[in-house]
């Protein structure tokens, strides 16, 4: 009884913690990211309906410094919009027997304004949910004839980032039913499942203890509608299932590989759960 | 012969230090999660365990526990409980639980096991990334827990 109450208090302290560290971020909020002074991001945005149990949703741009903020508002600043350039220029790059680019079919990079924002989305003719990567991959190899590109490859993810930039401000929009909906439920059994000798799930940090410090770290929600994202820490564009894997091997784990079916899952499921914050694509973060 | 009698003597005394330490498989939790005795069956060094306590490599306590004591280790976390005053909270008993495995005392803790080798969700090989085979070392030794608890235990309010 005495270890119960104990117990109870514990926890109350803690809920009380997250309160008081949650109270200034709900309120005034009016410095929203714009980027080049032309492009409205959302930062926040009310939860999608499918997670009834919170309020809002959040950037991870908005648990980043001053100074981190401030590179994403300029392009001429965020050093991902190197990688940006590269693809625009390799959208023309013939590839294949038929030197096919992307261009050959696609007029321009801003032809693909959208499609950022739906993926990963159920493909009727594979029968499978497919990530932007994997949508990549079908054209260079079936359509070109070319050699598959490597899944987190700079090539890969550069083009992956000239793609989100398109689409940047358009609120993220993947449909979790329907066909999807069996790879969604994988994907959210992965994010709560506590993997490694550390028994880790993503919710344990990104759900339940965002906007806590972890040592010197600042969690966030683990939202991916930033993604690529353009890491200080390592100074290049990073695709969003090598985070998933850099994540899940902190947790001393056996992680799962990039492009496989689990990262598939979890992708499609937490890009789910930031549906309504804007595709900021490439981002920039610590 | 008296060489006989003093290599018996020798693997005597090892074998009493062996089964003085608690293998993690064997650790006894009370109802409510609590360690009675020594897992390594020497008392603890608190010198020792605030190293423990503040080195990233072993328990890293600080990462989600703030320590008044420790102000002069940076960056201590706020996703635990302030540790200042455990000890006036809690038995050593408890205390040895929680290090050892929090999950006993609070069953959905985000606390991992210090003292725990088997039972995971595909076991990784430290950070590699790679598969680990069970059962993995602890994370920390028996005589680190008991060291770290012998910390905790120099913290009191009052």
């Amino acid at each position: 009884m005495r270890q119960t109450l104990r117990t109870g208090a514990a926890w109350a302290a803690l809920g009380l913690a997250g309160s008081a560290a949650l109270a200034p971020a709900a309120t005034a909020q009016e410095a929203n990211l714009v980027i080049n002074d032309e492009i409205e991001i959302v930062t926040r945005a009310p939860a999608p309906e499918h997670m009834e149990y919170m309020s809002e949703v959040v950037s991870g741009w908005e648990y980043r410094s001053p100074e981190t903020q401030a590179l994403q508002m300029d392009d001429f600043e965020n050093p991902g919009m190197i990688g940006v350039d590269n693809a625009r220029a390799d959208f023309e790059t013939a590839m294949g027997p038929d030197d096919q680019s992307c261009a050959s079919c696609h007029e321009s990079p801003e032809a693909l304004e959208g499609v950022r924002a739906v993926y990963p989305k159920w493909d009727e003719a594979k029968g499978e949910v497919q990530t932007l990567e994997m949508q990549v991959n079908e054209c260079v190899t079936e359509r070109a004839g070319a050699e598959p590109w490597d899944y987190t490859g700079d090539r890969m993810t550069e083009m992956v980032a000239l793609i989100s930039s398109v689409s940047r401000g358009m609120p993220v929009n993947v449909a979790i039913d329907g066909p999807a909906q069996e790879t969604w439920e994988q994907g959210k059994e992965i994010y709560y499942t506590r993997y490694g000798q550390l028994e880790l799930a993503c919710a344990n940090c990104h759900e339940d203890n965002y906007d806590n410090m972890i040592r010197a770290d600042h969690l966030s929600q683990g939202q991916i509608n930033g993604f690529p994202t353009y890491r200080l820490k390592n100074g290049a564009l990073n695709a969003v299932h090598d985070r998933f894997k850099g994540c899940v091997r902190d947790t001393r784990a056996e992680t799962f590989a990039p492009g496989s079916p689990e990262f598939v899952a979890l992708e499609l499921y937490v890009a789910s759960r930031g549906n309504g914050l804007s595709v900021e694509g490439p981002s920039v973060r610590n | 012969m008296s060489r006989q009698i003093t290599l018996a003597v020798a693997l005597a005394l090892i074998g009493a230090a062996a089964q003085a330490e608690v293998a993690p498989q064997e650790v006894a939790y009370g109802e409510y999660g609590a360690i009675e005795t020594s897992l390594s069956g020497s008392p603890g060094d608190p010198k020792a365990g605030a190293e423990v306590m503040a080195d990233r490599g072993l328990g890293n306590c600080v990462a989600c526990h703030a320590v008044g004591a420790l102000e002069e280790v940076p960056f201590h976390g706020e996703i635990g409980p302030p540790l200042d005053g455990a000890a006036d909270r809690w038995t050593e008993a408890d205390l040895r639980g929680i290090v050892a495995n929090a999950k006993m005392t609070f069953p959905e803790t985000i606390m991992p096991a210090f003292y725990k080798t088997e039972g995971f969700i595909r076991p990784g090989d430290g950070f590699t990334g790679k598969a680990g085979e069970e059962p993995l070392p602890p994370l920390l030794t028996a005589q680190q827990v008991e060291d770290v608890v012998a910390y905790l235990m120099t913290l009191r309010d009052e």
